[in-house]
């Protein structure tokens, strides 16, 4: 059996990086609410992800979802010392900037500026991209981000010692490290399963 | 069993950054169960272990990480290992590129080569491989330009939606996986550089 590829119905397609909400509509058949089993909860970790038509499309590999989903709790949420969240906001909305994830870059943008208040910088990494004056601590972390993300990797001792000079300590760093590295991740399920809208 | 990271990354037991790791206990748990639901599952199911092994080959040689691609591929029958190596030499570039919707962004489109392996290296790959090498060849250096019709050639090859997800988690967790080894390692390296 050949299961088609979903057309989205017609839908305003966002041209420009936004802290607006967006939606996102799947381009293959996400599992049917009724269709999932406590496997399938399981892997969602937060029920109320089940109304996700995303998180319902990954649950069809629930182990690697699972798996997903902890990970990314863990580098964002952890409150024990580290990068404060903001910026590990910062690295996230930086990287998806980079690689081109609207969907993402909006999300993490809007939890930039809610954590760090710094609204009109944030809005200027989404207008002006990772090249943006940000001041020289949020710099340091974009560029550190952004010479992650790179293929093939650009990230040396010059950004780890830049991120030293602007303040960070070892566990800040890693943080930078994970949130950067985990948005690869995300973004690269985000783009190429489905797109988003206004 | 071995910690995939901390191994590749040369994080050692009692160093300075397997402390720093452990302030991040269940990332570090749940990077190394990502790694396990994708390379060592309990059922397989429609994506063999040895098709696993071998698109992970790949990403990593897209990436230039001979080191984490050795560790991928390893156990792999040498046919096929060749067969990823010719895909790698004949596909590597720079990343990411890629188009955005028209509009504003346009100014920022830039260009690289799409790829599909010749039908000679699709014969050795077999076509559900080849299909999977070409998909994964756009998720890691251009998924800006990711369409639906990418996904149609990966269900015509013969894979399905759940399939399509499990191939599309192998290439976006092993970009994960290689930056968090490759920044990592070098954190590490200027702790040991440093009195």
């Amino acid at each position: 059996m050949t299961e088609p590829v979903l057309t989205p119905p017609p839908h305003a397609v966002p041209a420009a990086f936004t802290r607006a909400q967006l939606d996102w509509l799947p381009w293959l058949e996400p599992l049917a609410p009724e269709a999932l089993t406590p496997r399938h909860m399981a892997a969602l970790v937060d029920a109320s992800r089940a109304g996700s038509p995303y998180f319902r499309l990954l649950a069809r590999d629930p182990a690697a979802l699972e798996a997903r989903t902890r990970t990314d709790k863990d580098i964002f949420y952890n409150t024990d010392a580290g990068l404060p969240r903001a910026e590990r906001e910062l690295a996230a909305a930086a990287t998806s900037r980079f690689n081109g994830c609207i969907y993402c870059a909006s999300v993490h943008a809007r939890f930039a500026a809610t954590y760090s208040k710094r609204v009109e910088d944030v809005q200027r990494l989404l207008d002006e991209g990772v090249g943006a004056a940000l001041g020289e601590r949020w710099e340091a972390i974009v560029a550190a981000s952004v010479a992650l993300s790179a293929t093939p990797v650009a990230f040396g001792p010059e950004h780890v010692a830049r991120l030293r000079q602007v303040g960070l300590d070892d566990l800040a760093i890693a943080d930078v490290i994970q949130s950067a590295a985990f948005f690869n991740w995300a973004n690269r399920l985000m783009l190429s399963l489905g797109e988003p809208t206004e | 069993m071995t910690d995939v990271i901390d191994h590749l990354a040369g994080i050692g037991p009692g160093s300075a950054l397997d402390a720093v790791r452990a302030r991040r206990p269940e990332a570090r748990r749940q990077a190394q169960a990502s790694h396990d639901a994708l390379f060592a599952p309990e059922e397989p199911g429609e994506v063999t272990l040895e098709e696993r092994r071998a698109l992970a080959a790949y990403v990593c040689g897209l990436h230039g990480e001979a080191e984490i691609e050795a560790f991928h591929a390893e156990g792999l029958v040498a046919g096929l290992r060749a067969a990823i190596a010719e895909a790698v030499a004949g596909s590597r570039g720079p990343g990411p590129f890629g188009h955005y919707p028209s509009g504003p962004l346009s100014a920022e489109d830039s260009e690289g080569p799409a790829w599909q392996p010749d039908a000679a290296l699709a014969e050795r790959l077999g076509a559900r491989l080849a299909a999977a090498c070409a998909h994964l060849h756009m998720l890691v250096l251009h998924p800006r330009d990711a369409a639906p019709a990418d996904l149609q050639r990966l269900l015509d090859a013969g894979w399905s939606a759940t399939g399509i997800v499990t191939l599309s988690q192998i290439a976006a967790f092993l970009s994960f996986q290689i930056r968090t080894i490759r920044g990592l390692a070098v954190l590490r390296a200027s702790l040991e550089a440093s009195p």
